[in-house]
């Protein structure tokens, strides 16, 4: 029975792979292509994680196991927003119907607010 | 039964990952851009800590599950390395 459970959730997590691997492969640019690669990639090997520990059932895989997958559930998230961030002020070309650009619009409201002395003093520390 | 049905979806489930494998590797190789290689690189190393959960199964050894672990712990640093780097790089 334990048998057919982590070969229904091993099925389960390399489907959730390879459909992240293809929406990698089609979507048109790098903010839809992490959102793809992050979420999909986390829930298949979080679904191979637990086949694992359902095949072994034993305390420490078991624990071994869930730790991949907790830590895969907190740092994917975090990994896939520093990237994103940094691709936007590298900058990488986005996707031509884009609808709306919320960072954009909050940097030039900012921009429109602040004085220009500290909008030059949040850029981090200046070059030597 | 059982068992046969565990060995066949372990044979399915190891080609649907080298599959994702091989295309993740393609979108690694096209770019276009440097942090589009950064995700794929990044998916690539997610991908293959899972085939390590599924080698694990298929060889019945519970100990390579501690490298899927480290493998975990070592891609996030890569990445936001990456990303800092990226970032600084702009100065």
């Amino acid at each position: 029975m334990t048998q057919i459970v982590a070969s229904v959730l091993m099925l389960f997590g390399a489907v959730f792979s390879l459909l992240g691997a293809v929406g990698m492969l089609r979507m048109p640019d790098l903010l839809t292509r992490l959102q793809a690669a992050t979420k999909t990639g986390t829930l298949g090997v979080g679904f191979v994680m637990l086949g694992v520990a359902v095949h072994f059932h034993d305390l420490g895989v078991v624990a071994n196991s869930l730790l991949v997958v907790a830590f895969l559930f907190l740092t994917a998230p975090i990994a896939a927003h520093v990237i994103a961030r940094a691709a936007y002020f590298v900058p990488v070309p986005l996707w031509k119907h884009m609808a709306l650009d919320e960072l954009k619009q909050a940097i030039d409201a900012r921009a429109a607010d602040a004085p220009p002395n500290t909008t030059k003093a949040e850029g981090g520390t200046p070059p030597e | 039964m059982a068992d046969q049905i565990l060995q066949w979806s372990l044979i399915a489930t190891a080609v649907m990952m080298t599959i994702a494998i091989l295309i993740v590797t393609f979108c690694l190789l096209r770019g276009p851009t440097l942090p589009d290689r950064v995700v794929a690189l990044d998916l690539i190393g997610t991908l293959t800590a899972g085939a390590i959960g599924v080698y694990a199964i298929s060889q019945n050894e519970p100990v390579y599950i501690l490298v899927s672990v480290m493998l975990a712990v070592v891609l996030f640093v890569g990445t936001v390395a990456f990303a800092y780097y990226l970032e600084k790089g702009l100065e």
